[in-house]
């Protein structure tokens, strides 16, 4: 899946607008509503190996995913209390022999759902099959411009011809189309086409989103963190594109926050307005929440409700706020406003997620943390050690010079 | 893919038949008590008026008709009202929420 869907967070504000985009704002003492959108990850499976993946390295197993049965339940409860989006992810989630019936049932109960694909399982009928069961929206992740660097960095042949296939009939079926393009040293000299190639894929958005390093993509770091050369031209040509593409192109950018001062505000605060279920039913408060290790997520399986699960559980509420925060967050006037950046950034770069997100310059650890990064970016370490089942393959050696 | 681009960003006046697009949903949501319109990534709380407006725009009607229907309603003067509809509904076609009726070919 996309390590930075969730991170585009669902809700901004603009009150003074006829047409506000809803957030309700409200103190971090109040109790927490429900999310307008929740992510479900309906399997871990996906037959795509990026080396950037952001599920966790230890994948949930087939035999431990959620029922047909069990997921109608969760979205049927999902719908009940006040959840209006579904973001149906994974791994790839049409690797479910049951996704168009779990489609057809968010649309019973009224749920707005999304498609968040790699596309390569895709048939055109499946497809169509999709959008008459209610289908909203197809988010189509690219892993270059052409077949060379996409394939291999999806590690899956053919998979660009089969993504640009999926692309054309989503549109033909008049179904909306996001691009997600996730860039890191490997990919970045592509953007300019990426942006050209959804332009003519006829896409309504392009998510632009930096590799964030947690999950698999920590253990590619070396092969993946681009240049401070590379991030200044990337922004450069973002910032353009926007500009001349507006009105036929939203192009969202995720600035990787290695490079940045101040930290990004994941998630929008921990356990404010956003949680996944990941495939065995677990609540989490982020997609990537399961690389902090030695924490415990309640799961639908349990006797809790989803509500109960949100308000009240350990890990929802540890945090939560800025009760929890330690210094330099405590008395930072940001802290309203990053809410301290990532827990789980912080976890796998300091071992404790309760620390300040190493992202941010006030951290202690950040200088240290930015100059190794800086320095893996030059080292031409270029291997990816691929996803899978089996704790990662590493890249043969020099296949990556003629591509595949 | 000219076409489709054109179409993409219209601009609203009297004569258009506007409609929301596929991937925009005005829904009554129950538990917040309010109307919202379902995006991909995003939710915006259209106000009363808005909604109203909304309600009408089915493609089949033209902006003047809207405008009409809602100067007889609230007996207010055409201009004013003309000049709001069009600005809420420019300003939603902007943001991606409205698209016309259009031709079917291919
Ligand atoms: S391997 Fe790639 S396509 Fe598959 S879930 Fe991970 S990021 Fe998505
Ligand atoms: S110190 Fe903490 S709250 Fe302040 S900017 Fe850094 S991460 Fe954000």
């Amino acid at each position: 899946m996309s390590p930075t869907l969730t991170d585009a967070s669902p809700v901004f504000t603009d009150p003074a607008d006829s047409l506000a985009i809803m957030e309700r704002t409200r103190s971090t003492a109040e109790t927490f509503g429900i999310p307008l959108a929740v992510l479900a990850e309906l399997t871990h499976r996906c037959p795509l190996q990026c080396p950037y993946c952001s599920n966790p390295v230890e994948l949930d197993r087939g035999s431990t995913e959620l029922t047909t049965d069990e997921w109608k339940k969760v979205l049927s409860e999902l719908a009940e209390i006040g959840v209006l989006q579904i973001h149906f992810s994974g791994g790839e989630p049409t690797a479910r022999k049951d996704i168009v019936e779990l489609v057809q049932h968010a649309t019973d109960v009224g749920l707005y759902s999304n498609l968040i694909t790699s596309a390569v399982l895709l048939t055109r009928d499946k497809l169509a099959a999709l959008a008459d069961a209610g289908l909203c929206h197809v988010q189509i992740s690219f892993q270059g411009n052409e077949p060379v660097v996409a394939d291999r960095v999806g590690g899956y042949r053919n998979g660009h011809a089969k993504k640009l296939e999926v692309a054309r009939w989503t549109r033909e079926l008049d179904l909306p189309l996001t691009v997600n393009a996730v860039m890191h040293r490997q990919n970045l000299h592509q953007l300019a086409d990426i942006i050209q190639m959804a332009v003519d894929l006829d896409a309504d958005r392009l998510e632009v989103a930096n590799v964030q390093y947690y999950g698999w993509a920590l253990k590619n770091r070396a092969a993946l963190m681009p240049t401070i050369d590379q991030i200044d031209e990337t922004s450069r040509i973002v910032e353009d594109a926007q500009l001349r593409l507006k009105g036929i192109l939203d192009i969202d950018y995720v600035v990787p926050d290695y490079y940045a001062l101040r930290p990004k505000k994941c998630m929008g605060g921990w356990g404010r307005q956003f949680f996944n279920i990941s495939p065995s039913g677990k609540i989490l408060p982020c997609h990537a929440a399961e690389t902090i290790t030695g924490m415990e997520f309640e799961s639908v399986r349990s006797n809790h409700s989803i509500a109960w699960i949100w308000q009240n559980s350990e890990a929802f509420n540890r945090y939560r706020g800025t009760g929890w925060m330690p210094e330099p967050c405590q008395s930072c006037a940001f802290k309203e406003i990053d809410f301290g950046g990532c827990r789980c950034q912080a976890f796998a770069l300091t071992g404790d997620a309760g620390n300040t997100d190493p992202a941010c310059t006030l951290s202690p650890v950040h200088a240290e943390i930015f100059k190794l990064a800086a320095t893996e970016s030059t080292e031409g370490r270029d291997r990816f050690i691929y996803r899978n089942f089996k704790g990662g393959t590493l890249e043969p050696d020099a296949d990556h010079v003629h591509g595949r | 893919m000219t076409e489709l681009r054109s179409n993409r960003r219209i601009s609203v006046s009297e004569a258009s038949k506007p409609i929301l697009p596929r991937h925009a949903r005005l829904k009554f949501d129950e538990t917040r008590q309010r109307w919202v319109i379902l995006a991909p990534e995003r939710v915006l709380a259209p106000d009363d008026i808005a909604v109203e407006i909304l309600q009408l725009c089915d493609g089949a009607r033209s902006v003047a008709d809207i405008i009409d229907l809602l100067v007889a309603k609230y007996a207010a003067p055409r201009d004013d009202i003309g000049t709001d509809v069009l600005a809420m509904l420019q300003d939603l076609a902007d943001k991606g929420f409205l698209t016309q009726a259009r031709e079917k070919t291919a």
